[in-house]
């Protein structure tokens, strides 16, 4: 629901000729055949947006007739053919593995070249990764060592019917506007997306794939770069916004940093977490992790309650996935009510006490009555 | 030590506005600053200088109005400034800007030696956080990004130690200069600008190099023709065609409107209530 863009207009293939540029595919890129996704994994887990990616990439290949591929780097004992296993699940039909044990722990250097090494000999025509710390860092550079087109951060992908290329939709100018991007003349077309912007799609139990296996050919010793450590979050100080259930996020209609506890009680009844606004961070009331948006973190909970917020295009971009949106705001014009599925036009600071505590009397009551 | 600090003018996203009807960017009025985000990379920059001595280069690239960026630099404390500015390059994606930035910086290397470039972490108008990483490829220098501390520089030893926020924990990674290096945001706060370098700044001869000067060659690497991507359609976000169905404050109490808002959430999402009584007993 709520989709953040517009699903049915087709972009239309532009005009080719655009500054001189040559936009026609030339012939030895016509072989890149295949959608594919670099599975990013830690701590022994997928990161849950390859799945999402896997969701899109299958779509994407259902459209091209072609096969869904996962690129899988890691260290020797790391679990990578488990992975392959459950890629095969998420719709994938082969899965490239490569087990080096300089790949243990990212780093930039070993899987850029990894990565581009399997790029160039298996020739992929779509290649997408997540749009987090790792995938942004390495899609820049592989872009870059193969010279082609690198779409950040995407809000759909679809596949022009004139030209068969991928339609990169984003954001741009700060959510305000929404572009399509192509990448015509070069290959593979690479795009990045956020987590939770794209639907985790139905694992079906029993599908089976190929699993190839590759290798690096690179020695720690030629690595100039050394991972010296890994320092984990503590649990208590980890904030995942973007995969929590329920979000209460405030804005500056709060008034003032100290208000922000009202949003904090209400997230804790709800067993929530907290989000908020840009300005709220930049003005340090709240942590940066805890930023919903354009430039924070794209979240699609079961219920959103935005507390004091006006609904800025830059917020909006970041939350209008949610399947339950309310809005508490005193003005009764503010953009947020225009895409909230339940408004109240009030003040937070009084809203907030009295929704906290009906929520927690009616869980408290239906928790008896359950047990 | 000489570090080069690549900068971007933007318009500040907050104060854009879309024109409702035609969905054209209304950019009038709207001020250009220095990218937030290229700011803590500056301040780190400085940092650095305080420590170990030398110089603060400050490269953008952009159109000749981005100079005001520079100066703004200035006037914190970099040393020197470079407009790399020509109409060969509009109309540059990430991949051309990457291009022309590198070839800039190898320019100033000529003029001394570089050991550290900073980016910044990502733009707030394109918001790719391509161009560093890009730099870095092009330039053979160790990447460094999404840097939350820089815990040692070893210039005898060429060696720098960084602390690089990573999914789900914290990377001490140690590395060889020349590095490029892009700082997370709140890492640091900005330093004041003096009244006095105010002044130096407001006076201060920005370099302004054309395609050239900045030593590029080859136009079919900048601009649109050095741009793998094609943009194929700008529009505006989707007005959603249900509106918000408001609960009115003024007919029943605060905690009326409460249980019946609830009511209507857990009718409109039938297995969230069922969700929330699990979380409260685990």
């Amino acid at each position: 629901m709520n989709a953040p863009t517009v699903p049915d207009r087709k972009p239309a293939a532009p005009a080719r000729r655009a500054g001189g540029r040559n936009l026609e595919l030339p012939e030895h890129l016509k072989a890149y055949k295949g959608v594919w996704v670099f599975l990013e994994h830690d701590l022994g887990h997928v990161h849950s947006v390859s799945w999402e990616l896997l969701g899109e990439a299958r779509k994407l290949a259902d459209k091209l007739g072609s096969d869904v591929a996962v690129a899988v780097l890691g260290g020797p004992d790391e679990p990578l053919e488990q992975f392959a296993a459950e890629a095969f699940g998420f719709g994938a039909d082969k899965a490239y593995v490569m087990h080096d044990p300089v790949l243990l722990g990212y780093r930039n250097e070993p899987f850029t070249k990894g990565l581009t090494d399997l790029v160039n000999r298996y020739q992929p025509e779509i290649l997408l990764l997540g749009a987090t710390s790792m995938g942004r860092d390495l899609a820049g550079s592989v872009a870059t060592t193969l010279a082609t087109g690198l779409t950040a951060d995407c809000t759909e992908l679809n596949i022009d019917p004139a030209s068969r290329a991928l339609a990169a939709t984003r954001p741009t100018f700060g959510g305000s506007l929404l572009c399509t991007i192509m990448t015509l003349a070069y290959r593979p077309q690479m795009a990045t997306v956020r987590p939770r912007v794209m639907a985790m799609p139905q694992a079906q139990a029993g599908r089976a794939g190929e699993i190839v296996q590759e290798t690096l050919g690179l020695v720690e010793t030629a690595i100039v770069t050394k991972l010296l450590d890994f320092i984990a979050d503590a649990n208590s100080n980890r904030i995942n916004l973007p995969y929590a259930d329920v979000i209460v996020s405030g804005g500056k209609g709060l008034k003032n940093p100290e208000n922000f506890r009202l949003v904090f009680e209400l997230a804790r009844v709800l067993g929530g977490e907290v989000g908020a606004t840009r300005p709220c961070v930049q003005a340090g009331w709240v942590d940066a992790e805890r930023q919903v948006g354009q430039t924070g973190k794209t979240v699609r909970p079961k219920l959103y309650i935005a507390a004091g917020i006006s609904g800025a295009i830059q917020h909006r971009v970041g939350m209008e996935s949610s399947d339950v949106i309310v809005a508490i705001n005193t003005d009764a014009n503010a953009p947020i009510f225009d895409f909230a599925h339940y408004g109240i036009v009030g003040n937070a600071l009084q809203v907030l006490p009295a929704l906290t505590q009906a929520f927690a009397d009616h869980l408290a009551l239906r928790g008896k009555a359950a047990a | 030590m000489h570090i080069v600090v690549c900068i971007k003018q933007v318009p500040d996203s907050a104060q854009i506005r879309v024109h409702p009807v035609t969905n054209t960017i209304m950019r009038q009025g709207v001020p250009a600053i220095v990218n937030p985000y290229d700011l803590f990379s500056l301040e780190e920059a400085l940092r650095l200088k305080d420590r170990f001595g030398g110089k603060v280069t400050m490269l953008c690239m952009g159109p000749p109005q981005a100079e005001d960026a520079l100066r703004k630099c200035i006037s914190y404390g970099a040393d020197d400034a470079v407009l790399v500015t020509d109409r060969a390059f509009a109309g540059a994606d990430t991949l051309a800007t990457s291009y022309a930035l590198a070839a800039a910086i190898r320019q100033i290397a000529k003029e001394q030696a570089v050991d550290i470039v900073f980016t910044g972490k990502q733009t707030i108008d394109g918001d790719t956080a391509q161009v560093g990483p890009g730099i870095a490829k092009r330039m053979g220098l160790q990447l460094l990004t999404y840097v939350s501390k820089i815990v040692e520089t070893d210039l005898d030893a060429r060696t720098i130690i960084v602390e690089r926020r990573a999914e789900g924990g914290v990377q001490v990674l140690k590395t060889a200069l020349p590095c490029l290096v892009t700082m997370l945001e709140n890492t640091n706060e900005l330093r004041f600008a003096t009244l006095p370098s105010m002044i130096h700044a407001a006076g201060f001869p920005v370099r302004k190099w054309n395609r050239e000067q900045a030593g590029i060659e080859d136009v079919s690497r900048i601009g649109l023709k050095g741009s793998p991507t094609v943009v194929s359609k700008v529009f505006g976000p989707t007005p959603r065609s249900e509106k918000a169905e408001m609960l009115e404050l003024d007919t029943s109490s605060l905690r009326d409107v409460s249980l019946n808002l609830l009511q209507k959430i857990f009718t409109r999402h039938p297995t969230l209530e069922a969700d929330l009584l699990m979380k409260g007993t685990s």
